[in-house]
């Protein structure tokens, strides 16, 4: 086991490291500096703030300056919001994005994994095909299609939910939750129901059922535990989805998260902020996979 | 050998139309392809071309599809707009291709320290999350195409490596390679003559799927305002537009996102259909 978490973590260095340097060259092979805006800034200024910002130094030198820095979780200041850091800024938007991220996974593994059970023990009939097929459909239909038309028949036609925003009132985190979850729970669904499948077949189970359990404890308490095995190695990758969907999802509804705070970053050209909230996307994600790695090692020993 | 025996293509394309869904699938991709070259002559409008006393107009018998908010013809719009969906799903999956395939067969046939060095780089690629590179790239070197499908077909190429590097490497345990290297073919025409051709099934299964992803990828950007510019569109551009209108303009909105998801669901039916066809063994 610590073997495992080890050799996990020793191939995550290599990633973390070529994405810092990769981001890191990119936002700085750009062409014009962060201070090239509209109004033109006095030239003495503009030698002023590149000391400032240290902008004048050798490539390398401010590479391991930042690099430094990242280690210690600061990504330097803003260049958009003078006086506040990257890293408040990340702190600012993390939490709600991490909300929306977490209602979404719920939705997901709630709503898919009853699905495909119920398929599964099902199989071959209307309740296995008619779910299977709306889950191939809610794969397809993006979230760039699926948010604005759950805008429109919910918010508009019907007026039932509200349309943007991210408040106290839980109705407005009903629309950002479906929307961004929903690819995810037909995955979740059609996971469950093959590793289900794969599992009722296995003589432990039959056992179980000559023993003379009810179905439901044959299902809850021995079929799910290695059925569920999918589901569990698919949530590392579906938590660093959500985090990238969230992108779009938070643009739609209007939510103050990171992911707005990245896109919008990206169009003011806020470099510090894209570096950095890059690099930050870039380790949750990775964090994310190496968790659910592990997880599916403790869960199914085969692996290790 | 029997006269009325098949041949293992004949076999496939059996197998394939006999599934109806893929088969439907199908003829909607390639009438949407040919309807997309041939846009210059079959559009009815300029795709520029805007209306501005006309505005938004409802579908009707001039407009088919209604008319956007500068009064340009929807079903123009999406017409050029597919042209540019396409082609960056069937450029980029292309770019991929000829990464993935030769990494992966050159891979698998070395062996040894080069397999194990070509493949590390691979597993390090797979934990970079490109989505946000991608937004990056775009951010900086601004939104021009030809980097766009470059970008996203050189980030895709990773899953088609690993496939092909498998396919090889059990290939090239069997006699007919054995064969040809007792012949003296030289080791670069093995590859592309004898593994690449055998190894095709799965990467173009593969492949398949690829081309739905990258559309997603595309339009995904271009809801975020990073893919092509104005006055050119794509499906991306048009849903993301009609997004903006939808309250008082839903056909903006409608059209385009069920052509969209169609395409997507017919890609999608397509390589499953074709793993059906391929790989008669697997079963899913």
């Amino acid at each position: 086991m610590f073997e495992l978490i080890s050799r996990r973590l020793l191939t995550a260095i290599p990633v973390l490291l070529a994405v810092v340097t990769l981001t890191f060259l990119m936002v700085h092979s750009a062409p014009g500096g962060p201070f090239d805006a509209e109004k033109a800034v006095d030239p003495e200024v503009l030698i002023k703030l590149n000391e400032k910002y240290n902008l004048d130094a050798p490539l390398y030198e401010q590479y391991f300056d930042y690099l430094y820095g990242v280690v210690q979780g600061d990504f330097g200041p803003s260049f958009r919001y003078p006086g506040r850091s990257v890293t408040e800024l990340i702190f600012t938007g993390l939490p709600i994005t991490f909300e929306l991220a977490l209602y979404s996974i719920l939705f997901a593994v709630l709503l898919g994994v009853s699905i495909g059970v119920v398929s599964s023990l099902k199989k071959n009939t209307i309740y296995d095909y008619a779910p299977m097929t709306v889950a191939m459909l809610g794969i397809c239909v993006p979230s760039i299609i699926l948010g604005p038309s759950l805008i429109l028949i919910f918010g508009i036609w019907l007026e039932v939910l509200p349309v943007s925003g991210w408040g106290d009132f839980s109705g407005d985190k009903i629309l950002p939750t479906i929307t961004l979850g929903t690819a995810y729970a037909a995955y979740c669904a059609r996971l469950t129901r093959g590793g289900m499948l794969e599992v009722l077949n296995q003589d432990f189970i039959r056992t179980a059922r000559a023993k003379g359990l009810t179905e439901t404890r044959v299902v809850i308490f021995h079929a799910l535990k290695g059925g569920l095995t999918p589901v569990i190695a698919f949530l590392g990758p579906a938590m660093a989805g959500l985090l990238a969907g969230s992108f779009v999802v938070e643009t739609i509804f209007g939510i103050p998260g990171l992911g707005r705070f990245y896109v919008e970053a990206a169009f003011n050209r806020d470099y510090t902020m894209i570096l950095g909230s890059s690099i930050f996307f870039s380790c949750l994600i990775i964090f994310f996979n190496l968790l659910s790695d592990l997880i599916a090692a403790i869960i199914n020993p085969k692996l290790r | 050998m029997l006269e009325n025996s098949k041949s293992p293509f004949k076999q496939a394309v059996d197998r394939l139309t006999s599934n109806r869904l893929s088969f439907f699938s199908s003829i909607f991709i390639l009438s949407l392809v040919a309807i997309a070259l041939l846009t210059p002559f079959l559009a009815p409008y300029d795709y520029a071309y805007q209306d501005l006393d006309l505005g938004p107009v409802g579908p009707s018998p001039e407009h088919l599809l209604g008319t956007d908010t500068l009064g340009r013809d929807l079903l123009t719009r999406m017409m050029y707009g597919s042209r540019i969906s396409l082609m960056v799903g069937f450029l980029a999956t292309s770019v991929a291709l000829v990464i993935g395939v030769t990494w992966g067969a050159v891979a698998g046939f070395s062996g040894g320290k080069v397999d194990s060095i070509m493949m590390r780089i691979v597993d390090v690629l797979y934990g970079i999350p490109f989505i946000i590179l991608i937004i990056l790239l775009m951010v900086i070197f601004g939104r021009n195409l030809i980097l766009l499908f470059m970008a996203i077909g050189a980030v895709e190429w990773l899953t088609m490596a690993r496939i092909v590097r498998s396919q090889v490497m059990s290939l090239s345990k069997q006699e007919f390679i054995l064969a040809a290297e007792a012949l003296g073919v030289s080791r670069i025409s093995i590859v592309f003559r004898h593994l690449i051709p055998n190894a095709i099934g799965p990467v173009i299964v593969y492949a398949t799927l690829t081309v739905p992803q990258i559309m997603l990828l595309e339009a995904f950007l271009s809801f975020l305002g990073l893919g092509v510019q104005a006055p050119l569109s794509s499906w991306g551009i048009l849903i993301r537009d009609g997004a903006v209108s939808m309250e008082e303009y839903w056909w903006l909105l409608v059209f385009p996102s069920v052509v969209f998801s169609m395409t997507l669901f017919s890609l999608n039916f397509i390589g499953d259909g074709l793993r059906d066809a391929l790989d008669p063994r697997s079963e899913s």
